[in-house]
């Protein structure tokens, strides 16, 4: 069932009175914003712990509403949030049939939380060419690639951005030797091959390479389990690809050398955690579960930083036109403070949100990416993903 | 603790030997010629006092927790502590070093600044995107005004007529007139404006910009920018650059930056608008305070848990002082103002 939605009530109690202010003489500027979501099925995973919030994504969406009122009250600029969400038993063409309609409406700045083939099948569309999407939800490294689109950015960052991050601390720790352990999903396969790129990329050597085992019991037998199926004469660390968390919190501790675990388990590459406390993250943690009343994902944060990126491109362009609002994005001008230390960006040669990531373990930061000593001409934040000379997006040319 | 002597204090102990060392230790009470630098202790919860002729730790102060803010009263006779996390502004007597009473200051209170009527407090409300009026001798809130998101920097004009409040998120500076409490101008800054410091004429308004790594000169009577300074210290990575606390110098010629975790400081040549120097001090530089003399900068290094005294006129670092964990604000109060 398509659910339609607007935050416009919550919108007008935030609006100051803007009479009062001497610099607000420009008539107020109204910036709607489109938020689709197509739900998706989490397959079952052995932990009864793993859940994932139904509202993952679209609280950070009305969060970003929420920040960017707070200042469009001083600028005569007014934020809200239509959004469009698909359940999962939702048919295909009446989902597309309401998106297109909604689509047809002129130049519009859409948050998109979708999967990868949908999201290319939507930003596509004919009507969909003079709107600007911002893909919050697919971190699939071919949507930046070959697959790109001149009319999508991307909040969230793609999985090599994450490979990257960890690979760059195993190199300072010197971590040479890899333990790959590939779950059986999709997103497993894609991230391990991100593993494989960004290892070989940084010189190091995966000396096991194995498939995770189905069958295995592993909430009553992992000390059983585990064991046996890491054992190998050496490697210094074992890396996890098990995006569902359907084992890779088994393995901490049961590996038959006393080695850390990182990627799915242990230390874990993330865009957001709710331990992330510096740089005034804080802050935005604690507006967000004052909000969403549980802490902020991964993709409530993309969802945030495309809204607060357009709040910033609005205001500093004075437009909601969206190829206008893309020229300013992408260009130089363009930073956004994101509480993760330096300021957040868009690369010009795919469209993808430039933005530190940082590795961690359940209850605390350990370390933040780029990693010290790893250099780049432009900005070090380009040493995580494609750089500009290894990307193959033609679009943004 | 890393212990950089003067040439000239090397000198007098030489001169004076050890025996006049004990003494005038035993005479530490008598401050002819020391001011006193009272430093938050974000995570300590404490405030240190350091003596600013020994330059070492003379008293350590509990007060709530996670104090940030700190400023003297004009008369001196009493130090408000911004207590974030106990949500309240404490109220510290000065002669006896206890808490007299707590203003209600809104949730959050990070920083402040007092009105030249010695009377009315500005506070920022870092969580809930409001600056807070509080009369002090009532103890009561005056008003309670709408910023933006996460008010951070405050300031009072030297005239009294502005208050000014940064907020990081929405990157901009509030002119709140203080005689109706409302918001009369507001301008856009670089990205995460931290301290505001008006020059002692009231004409401009610094205005640090923490991510944008900028400071923005703001003229006072149109409200715009007019002047934006950057930085560039070889070796040092751009985004570690994270301008925060400013301190102008009375003579108009100087400013001093505080530019968080790159661990220096800079100086500004105020007739030429350039920087001439940078001064590497503790690691996470936040917050400075010049001596009435304008001779010693004393600066807050939150990840090192000292704080460093510069030498203004050679601008050189002479010393680190270990305080408590990560120390925050700064305020000194003159020596003739010292409790007897």
């Amino acid at each position: 069932m398509g659910v339609v939605r607007s935050l416009f009530t919550a919108v007008v109690l935030c609006v100051a009175p803007i009479s009062l202010l001497a610099n607000t003489e420009s008539p107020e500027l109204v910036v709607d914003i489109l938020y689709i979501e197509q739900r998706i099925e989490r397959p079952p995973v052995l932990s009864n712990l793993v859940t994932w919030p139904e509202d993952d994504g679209e609280q950070g969406a009305i969060l970003g509403i929420s920040d960017n009122n707070t200042t469009g009250r001083f600028l005569g600029q007014k934020y809200t949030l239509q959004t469009l969400i698909f359940d999962i038993d939702e048919p295909s063409d009446k989902r597309d049939e309401q998106i297109y309609k909604a689509l047809s409406a002129g130049s519009l700045l859409v948050v998109a939380n979708l999967p990868a083939h949908d999201l290319i099948n939507i930003t596509s569309l004919p009507a969909a060419s003079d709107d600007l999407f911002f893909n919050a939800q697919s971190s699939a490294v071919e949507l930046r690639n070959e697959q790109c689109l001149s009319n999508v950015l991307h909040t969230i960052p793609s999985r090599i951005m994450h490979s990257d991050a960890l690979i760059q601390y195993f190199t300072k720790k010197r971590w040479k030797n890899i333990f790959l352990i590939e779950g059986n999903g999709s997103g497993d396969q894609a991230l391990a091959e991100a593993m494989r790129y960004s290892i070989n990329k940084f010189n190091l050597k995966i000396v096991e390479d194995k498939q995770w085992i189905e069958n295995a019991d592993m909430r009553r037998n992992a000390s059983n389990e585990v064991p046996v199926f890491t054992q190998a004469r050496k490697y210094d660390a074992v890396v996890v690809t098990d995006e569902t968390r359907d084992f890779a919190q088994y393995i901490p501790y049961n590996t038959w050398l006393p080695r850390p675990v990182t990627g799915s388990a242990g230390l874990m590459p993330v865009t957001w955690s709710p331990v992330i406390e510096q740089w005034g993250a804080a802050q935005l943690q604690s507006r967000f579960s004052k909000i969403a009343e549980r802490p902020m994902t991964d993709r409530d944060y993309s969802n945030w930083a495309a809204v607060r990126a357009i709040g910033e491109a609005v205001t500093r362009t004075n437009t909601t036109h969206a190829p206008a609002i893309r020229d300013y994005l992408l260009s130089d001008e363009f930073e956004l403070a994101g509480f993760k230390g330096t300021p957040l960006s868009f690369r010009s040669w795919n469209g993808q949100m430039r933005q530190p990531i940082q590795l961690v373990h359940s209850r605390a930061v350990v370390a933040s990416a780029p990693i010290e000593g790893f250099l780049h001409p432009v900005t070090e934040l380009d040493t995580l993903g494609y750089d500009k000379g290894d990307s193959q997006c033609q679009a943004f040319q | 603790m890393n212990t950089l002597l003067l040439p000239m204090f090397k000198k007098k102990y030489a001169l004076v030997g050890s025996t006049l060392l004990a003494m005038g230790l035993l005479f530490s009470t008598s401050h002819v010629s020391a001011h006193w630098a009272y430093i938050s202790n974000e995570k300590d919860d404490t405030v240190s006092v350091i003596d600013t002729e020994t330059n070492e730790v003379i008293k350590t102060i509990e007060v709530g927790e996670r104090p940030r803010g700190v400023t003297l009263s004009h008369d001196y006779s009493r130090l408000f502590i911004c207590a974030s996390d106990s949500d309240t502004v404490q109220v510290m007597m000065i002669n006896n070093d206890s808490i007299e009473f707590e203003l209600p200051s809104g949730a959050d209170p990070e920083q402040f600044a007092l009105h030249p009527d010695n009377r009315h407090l500005y506070i920022a409300n870092e969580d809930d995107a409001i600056a807070t009026v509080v009369d002090i001798e009532t103890r009561q809130v005056v008003s309670q005004i709408d910023v933006g998101v996460e008010p951070e920097g405050m300031a009072v004009s030297h005239n009294g007529k502005y208050a000014i409040v940064t907020s990081e998120t929405s990157n901009m500076a509030h002119w709140i007139d203080t005689e109706t409490h409302t918001i009369v101008a507001n301008t856009l800054v670089d990205q995460r404006p931290r301290d505001a410091e008006f020059s002692l004429d009231d004409t401009e308004l610094w205005v640090s910009s923490e991510i944008g790594g900028t400071v923005s000169i703001i003229d006072t009577d149109s409200k715009k920018i007019k002047q934006v300074i950057s930085f560039k210290i070889p070796g040092i990575s751009k985004d570690r650059i994270q301008p925060v606390g400013m301190e102008l110098t009375s003579d108009g010629k100087t400013a001093f930056v505080a530019l968080g975790p790159s661990n220096h400081i800079a100086v500004i040549d105020r007739t030429t608008m350039s920087v001439t120097d940078y001064i590497l001090v503790g690691r996470r530089v936040w917050h400075m305070a010049l001596t009435p003399e304008e001779d010693k900068l004393y600066t807050t290094n939150g990840v090192s848990g000292d704080v460093t005294l510069v030498d203004v006129k050679t601008r050189k670092a002479i010393k680190s002082i270990k305080v408590g964990r990560y120390p925050w604000g700064v305020a000194i109060l003159p020596k003739d103002k010292i409790p007897q």
